[in-house]
């Protein structure tokens, strides 16, 4: 024990101001965001990265891995992993197509079937690992090669082929996938690219027909993760599930509960970004969402979540898929060869560690 | 005072499989009363804390609560019951604030709202967890800051302070103070003896006498998953808990431990066993020290002998 303990009070009052924001899970990923902005509009700025089009291009692609970065890291929060996401994209897109596309069935009622499977595999991910006490990180590597195994299996044995278009005509018609594919303020830009203040293509449309509805859903689930983690009881017992899921259970939170309902919440995730992806592309692929799970999961740690669950925060996961889809299209404009993404991937991931670790620490009294 | 137990445990037994942890075992605790359970490891006294907080449901056995006898589905009713536990090292999630461990469990005292706008009202439950801990002596500046840069006594205090505040109307400690060091251990015992005042039931379990001594009015002791009975203080020496709970057996390591008390009671103050095996260390580390640089010296010539 510390000599100091005899004067708690003196000890206490002498938190650096430094040391507090440090403490705060997404300091982190807030600060790397500004940096690699600020690093692309010196390096980037006159390649058209931030034109119009290129900062929605950027936004898009940070939202869509936004979307299941905030799900892992809330159940990375509890304690757990979920690497089926990538393979949940992929099969939740081929729920979605096989019976829009081949069998004629409404687009609607069939993305309200895939965010039932959704539901389904995100229970059984979780009762596994609850009932086995298995490691999740076992548990859903065998789902990650099961899901994407069903999906490639089952779509060849259906179609023959491993891709499945057709269904940009479906989207026009629906009235539920606006609200995945869609766009927002189109009226705003029309009147905007009119009025010459954005770019517009020769026939008068503007280039950027609207902020897409990917964009929206991404701020949205950031403000709610962030809202349940923070204001809520569910969010103490999350923190607590992940902190130490015996002592929390010794005072009587569901931790099971918490995860099963975690598990739901990632394959829901994935159905989100891949009703988003089929739509907007217009199209299915089995392999889809490959390696998704890894940069969710890379994004919630340099967004601040510990490994080892109990730490982490909602809108630090999102500054790391901001920073993921800066650097992923960054590094396109600046004329740099993308190959070079992967180890730039690797080298924040290491970073984003060290730090977490440090400041793990830090908020645990130096030990 | 009521004469009606808090909590009444009537021939309790836990077998796990072929073995059995706890061998019809009762003990009866009065409000307002510091009750030690003690044992040695191995003794049932886990078990027992386990079977009465509701984390395994005894094999045979009943346990009353007020002159009503319960049986309960889990920790949540057991609290719910009136029955808080505080584990050793289980008590508190290190990387959680002070207030969100005060609430752990028991959020609802502090929501606001109904349905989608229940919301956890973080400022007001600040508010309680400084209050609560101020009133045991510990000033937490800052309620949102991380448990674990808070010493393992006051640790054991907040988890207390959230029973006492919950409304627990028995109290159990499992070996509260055996991580600490003397001064933690104290502030913790001082604790201990405030929720006695607060007309609380407290099982205390431990290992150590000397603590037990310090706040207890009855003693029970496990040996072997079976009760060696109850005794109140005034009526049993101290050296005789001893004796019974390491049961006759290993008479050498009590020869040592009643040497250790007489030598204690001889410098009139309680100090404790733990500061007088840390000054063993210190002086074993330093003639090992001296030892060493002697044995470099040594070396040191023979090298610098001429061939």
């Amino acid at each position: 024990m510390t000599a100091a303990s005899a004067h708690p009070d003196e000890r206490l009052k002498e938190t650096p101001l430094m040391r507090r924001l440090m403490i705060r899970p997404e300091l982190g990923a807030v600060a790397g965001a500004i940096l690699v902005l600020l690093f692309f509009a010196i390096v980037a700025g006159g390649s058209g990265m931030f034109s119009m089009l290129g900062v929605v291009t950027f936004l898009e692609v940070s939202a869509q891995l936004g979307i299941i970065a905030i799900a892992a890291a809330m159940l990375m929060i509890a304690g757990e992993f979920d690497l089926s996401v990538g393979s949940m994209i992929g099969f939740a897109g081929i729920v979605i197509a096989i019976p829009a596309a081949e069998w004629g069935w409404p687009l609607w009622l069939c993305i309200v079937i895939a965010f039932g499977v959704a539901v389904l595999v995100g229970y059984i991910n979780g009762m596994v690992v609850i009932r086995t006490g298995l490691p999740s990180f076992i548990v859903t590597l065998a789902s990650l090669f099961i899901l994407r195994g069903i999906t490639i299996g089952v779509t060849r044995e259906m179609t023959g082929r491993t891709q499945i278009p057709g269904l940009r005509a479906l989207v026009a018609q629906d009235w539920l996938a606006p609200i995945f594919a869609g766009r927002i303020g189109t009226g705003l830009f029309q009147w905007m690219a009119s009025a010459g203040w954005i770019t517009a293509r020769s026939d008068g449309t503007p280039q950027v027909p609207g902020i897409p509805m990917s964009i929206l859903w991404w701020l949205v689930l950031t403000v709610i993760a962030t809202y349940v983690l923070l204001r809520t009881r569910i969010g103490n017992w999350i923190f607590a599930s992940g902190g130490d899921a015996a002592a929390a259970r010794n005072v009587g939170v569901p931790v099971r509960q918490v995860k099963i309902g975690l598990f739901i919440t990632t394959a829901l995730a994935a159905t989100l970004f891949a009703t988003i992806q089929s739509l907007v592309a217009g199209s299915a692929d089995v392999l889809r969402g490959d390696q998704k799970e890894f940069e969710a999961i890379i994004a919630s740690v340099i967004g601040g979540c510990l490994l080892t669950g109990g730490y982490g925060s909602a809108i630090g996961a999102s500054f790391g898929a901001l920073i993921f889809g800066t650097v992923e299209q960054g590094i396109f404009y600046t004329g740099v060869n993308t190959d070079w993404f992967k180890v730039f991937l690797g080298g924040m991931l290491l970073i984003a560690v060290m730090f977490n670790t440090y400041v793990r620490r830090k908020a645990t009294g130096g030990r | 005072m009521t004469t009606v137990p808090v909590i009444d445990v009537r021939n309790i037994s836990k077998h796990f499989g072929s073995v059995i942890a706890l061998n019809e075992v009762s003990m009866a605790v009065l409000a307002g009363e510091v009750h030690c359970l003690l044992g040695d490891n191995g003794a049932g006294k886990s078990t027992l804390i386990k079977t009465l907080s509701g984390v395994h449901p005894p094999s045979a056995g009943e346990i009353v609560i007020e002159g009503k006898p319960v049986v309960f589905r889990g920790p949540r009713d057991a609290l719910d019951h009136g029955i808080a536990t505080v584990y050793q090292d289980l008590a508190m999630i290190p990387l959680m604030s002070v207030t969100r461990n005060f609430f752990m469990g028991r959020e609802m005292a502090v929501i606001k709202g109904k349905g989608l706008t229940e919301r956890f009202d973080i400022h007001r439950a600040n508010e309680v967890a400084r209050e609560e801990m101020a009133k045991i002596g510990i000033d937490v500046r800052d309620p949102n800051q991380a448990v674990g840069t808070l010493s393992g006594g006051e640790r054991q205090c907040v988890a207390i302070a959230r029973a006492v505040y919950f409304g627990a109307k028995v109290l159990i400690l499992d070996e509260p103070t055996s991580a600490l060091g003397v001064k933690q251990a104290s502030v913790v015992l001082r604790y201990v003896a405030q929720a006695r005042a607060r007309r609380l039931g407290v099982i205390f379990i431990t290992h150590n006498v000397h603590h037990a001594w310090a706040v207890g009015d009855k003693f029970t002791v496990l040996n072997r998953g079976r009760t060696l009975g109850t005794f109140a203080k005034g009526t049993i020496a101290r050296e005789e808990l001893l004796n019974m709970m390491a049961g006759g057996r290993e008479l050498e390591e009590l020869g040592a431990e009643l040497e250790e008390f007489a030598r204690v009671d001889a410098a009139k103050g309680e100090e404790s066993p733990l500061e007088a095996g840390a000054a063993a260390e210190r002086a074993m580390a330093e003639t090992l020290r001296q030892e060493v640089a002697e044995d470099h010296k040594a070396a040191g010539q023979e090298q610098n002998r001429p061939h």
